[in-house]
C-alpha cells in the first residue's frame, strides 16, 4: 500500500463493515458523508475545534475531521445514525428533544455522540479539570460545572447550551 | 493537502527504515496536530507512516518507584491511570487541562510532546514565517504576538510551544525514550528535547530523521512532595495556555522548601524550567514577595514583546500562589 496514494479502506460504521476506495487525504468526516452518505456527521469548522464532527472510534470520542479515513480502518465507528435502535430513539436523544437542547440542529449530532462518549469516560473513571482534585466522578454525580468542562469541544453557535447540560444531566442520572 | 502515501507500521524497525528513508515522510500517530496542519497547508508529508498501533501503549510502574508512559499512550489514558493520578497527580492535571475530550481521546503523549506551535503565523502560509519558510521572515515580532513566547526567543522567531503535559514533564525530570532507526535507544533528558530556535527556528528539537520517541519516563517523585498545575488561560476550557506551572515541591518541618521543581508554559519554545528561581528559593520559607522576586529574576534574559512583557508578572504571580502555604 505504500507506493499508492489510495486504497481500499474497510469502514466498520455502526457495526456494518462497508469497503470503501478513497484517497489518502480524505478523512472519516469525508468518507462517511461523501462516500458512505451518512450526512448525519456534520462538518462545521473542519480543524477540530467545534466538535460538530464528533464520532464514537473504538467507543472513543474523535473529531472526525481530524482522523483520516485510513487510519480508521478497521477500528469501531459510531455515528449518529447508529444511536437509535430501529424506530426507538436512544434515551439522549429524547432529551435532546425534552430540554430543547437545540435550535437549529447542526452542531446535535456532535453533541450526542460526544456526550455519549463523556459519559462513558466518566463511567470508567476519568476525572476531569473542573474537579479541584483528581477524584473520578460518577455519570450520576456530575453536575452543571463538570459536564461543561467535559463537553467543552463541542460549540453550539445557537446557545443552546442550557438545554444540552440538562438532557446530559437527566441521562447520566438514569 | 498534497497527496501522500501512507503505511500503517505493525513493527518499529520497518517503520523507522521507511520514514527515515524518505526525506518528507512523517510519523502518524494521534493526528490531531499533524493532519490539521496538513489541511493548511503547513505541513505537506509525502508519507505517512501510522505508529499509533506499535506496543508503546502501556503505562508500567516500576518498582522503583518510577514510571515508564509509552509514546502511543492517548491522552485521556493518561489521565485515567490510577497511578499518574496518585502519584503524578501535576501530569494528570496538565493533561486535562490540554485540549477538548475529543483530543485527548484521541492524541498520543508522544505527539504532545512534538506537536507544533500554534503561532498564527506559522499556521497561516499566507503569511512569512522562519519557522515554516526560512528566511522569510517573522510576522509574530511586529505583529500579534500577545500568546507568544518571552523568554528563548531570537530575532528569527517567538513561537511558545503549547504543551500542558510537557510543563508537567519537565517538572518530573522526565526522560524520553527515543528509538533510533538503528535500533539503538537513546534517552534524552526532556529540558534537552526541544532546541531554541537561534537562527534556525524550523529545527524544533533535536531529533533526527527517523528517530520515535517510544516512551516517557518518570522518575519517582520525591517521597512526600505535592505536584501542582496551575494554567491561565483566556477562557475557562479549550484554551492554550497564556501562562502555565508546574510545581514538584516539599517543605521540611521547619517549613522551609527542601525540594522545589518549577516549570512554565506559554512563556518560552519549550517547557521552561527556572532553574536560577529553584536555586535561590531552596531551603528557605518564601513569601510571596521572595517568590514573585525570584521568578522575575529568572526571566532576566527575556526579550518580552510590547503585547506579551504581561507574562512576566503573571508568572511570578503564578508561581507564588503554587507555592503559597495556603494553597497546598
Amino acid at each position: 500500500m505504500t507506493d499508492q496514494l489510495r486504497g481500499d479502506v474497510v469502514l466498520r460504521v455502526n457495526g456494518a463493515d462497508r469497503v470503501v476506495n478513497l484517497d489518502n487525504r480524505v478523512t472519516l468526516l469525508d468518507a462517511l458523508r461523501e462516500h458512505l452518505r451518512l450526512t448525519g456527521t456534520k462538518k462545521g469548522c473542519d480543524h477540530g475545534q467545534c466538535g460538530a464532527c464528533t464520532v464514537l472510534v473504538d467507543g472513543q470520542r474523535a473529531n472526525s475531521c481530524l482522523l483520516l479515513a485510513v487510519a480508521a480502518g478497521g477500528r469501531e465507528v459510531t455515528t449518529v445514525e447508529g444511536l437509535a435502535a430501529g424506530g426507538d430513539l436512544h434515551a439522549l436523544q429524547r432529551a435532546f428533544i425534552a430540554h430543547d437542547g437545540f435550535q437549529c440542529g447542526y452542531c446535535t449530532p456532535g453533541q450526542l455522540c460526544s456526550a455519549l462518549g463523556m459519559l462513558a469516560e466518566a463511567e470508567e473513571g476519568l476525572p476531569s479539570w473542573a474537579g479541584d482534585d483528581l477524584d473520578s466522578v460518577a455519570p450520576a454525580d456530575l453536575d452543571d460545572d463538570e459536564i461543561r468542562e467535559r463537553m467543552s469541544g463541542n460549540l453550539c453557535r445557537c446557545g443552546a447550551y442550557a438545554g444540552i447540560v440538562a438532557a446530559v444531566r437527566e441521562v447520566a442520572r438514569g | 493537502m498534497r497527496a501522500f502515501r501512507y503505511a500503517k507500521a505493525d513493527d518499529p524497525g520497518a517503520a523507522a527504515t521507511l520514514v527515515a528513508g524518505v526525506p518528507d515522510a512523517a510519523y502518524l500517530g494521534g493526528g490531531t496536530n499533524l493532519v490539521d496542519l496538513m489541511k493548511l497547508g503547513v505541513l505537506r508529508p509525502g508519507l505517512l507512516v501510522d505508529v499509533s498501533g506499535l506496543p508503546y501503549d502501556a503505562i508500567e510502574h516500576r518498582p522503583d518507584g518510577g514510571v515508564l508512559i509509552g509514546g502511543a499512550v492517548r491522552n485521556s489514558r493518561l489521565a485515567l491511570d490510577d497511578g499518574i493520578r496518585r502519584r503524578y497527580p501535576a501530569v494528570a492535571r496538565a493533561v486535562l487541562a490540554g485540549a477538548s475530550g475529543q483530543i485527548r481521546s484521541q492524541a498520543t503523549v508522544a505527539g504532545n510532546l512534538l506537536q507544533r506551535t500554534r503561532c498564527p503565523y506559522f499556521q497561516n502560509t499566507a503569511t512569512p514565517c522562519n519557522k515554516r519558510e526560512p528566511g522569510s521572515g517573522c510576522s509574530a515580532i511586529p505583529g500579534a504576538h500577545r500568546d507568544l513566547a518571552v523568554i528563548g526567543t531570537s530575532d528569527a522567531c517567538v513561537a511558545s510551544h503549547p504543551s500542558d503535559l510537557a510543563v508537567a514533564l519537565a517538572a518530573h525530570d522526565a526522560v524520553v525514550e527515543v528509538r533510533r532507526p538503528d535500533g539503538i535507544e537513546r534517552l534524552v533528558p526532556i529540558h534537552d528535547l526541544h532546541r531554541l530556535p537561534g537562527d534556525t527556528p524550523w529545527i524544533e528539537t533535536v531529533l533526527d530523521p527517523g528517530d520515535l520517541v517510544t516512551g516517557v519516563q518518570l522518575p519517582a517523585p520525591p517521597d512526600g512532595a505535592t505536584a501542582a498545575y496551575r494554567k491561565v488561560r483566556d477562557r475557562w476550557s479549550y484554551a492554550f495556555a497564556v501562562v502555565s506551572v508546574a510545581a514538584v515541591f516539599r517543605r521540611d518541618a521547619a517549613g522551609r522548601l527542601d525540594e522545589v521543581r518549577l516549570a512554565l508554559g506559554g512563556v518560552a519554545p519549550k517547557p521552561w524550567r527556572l532553574w536560577t528561581a529553584e536555586r535561590r528559593l531552596a531551603g528557605t520559607d518564601p513569601g510571596d514577595d521572595e517568590v514573585r522576586s525570584a521568578t522575575r529574576a529568572a526571566f532576566a534574559g527575556a526579550r518580552p514583546l510590547p503585547d506579551n512583557a504581561f507574562k512576566i508578572d503573571l508568572a511570578a504571580d503564578l508561581v507564588a500562589a503554587v507555592l503559597r502555604r495556603s494553597a497546598s
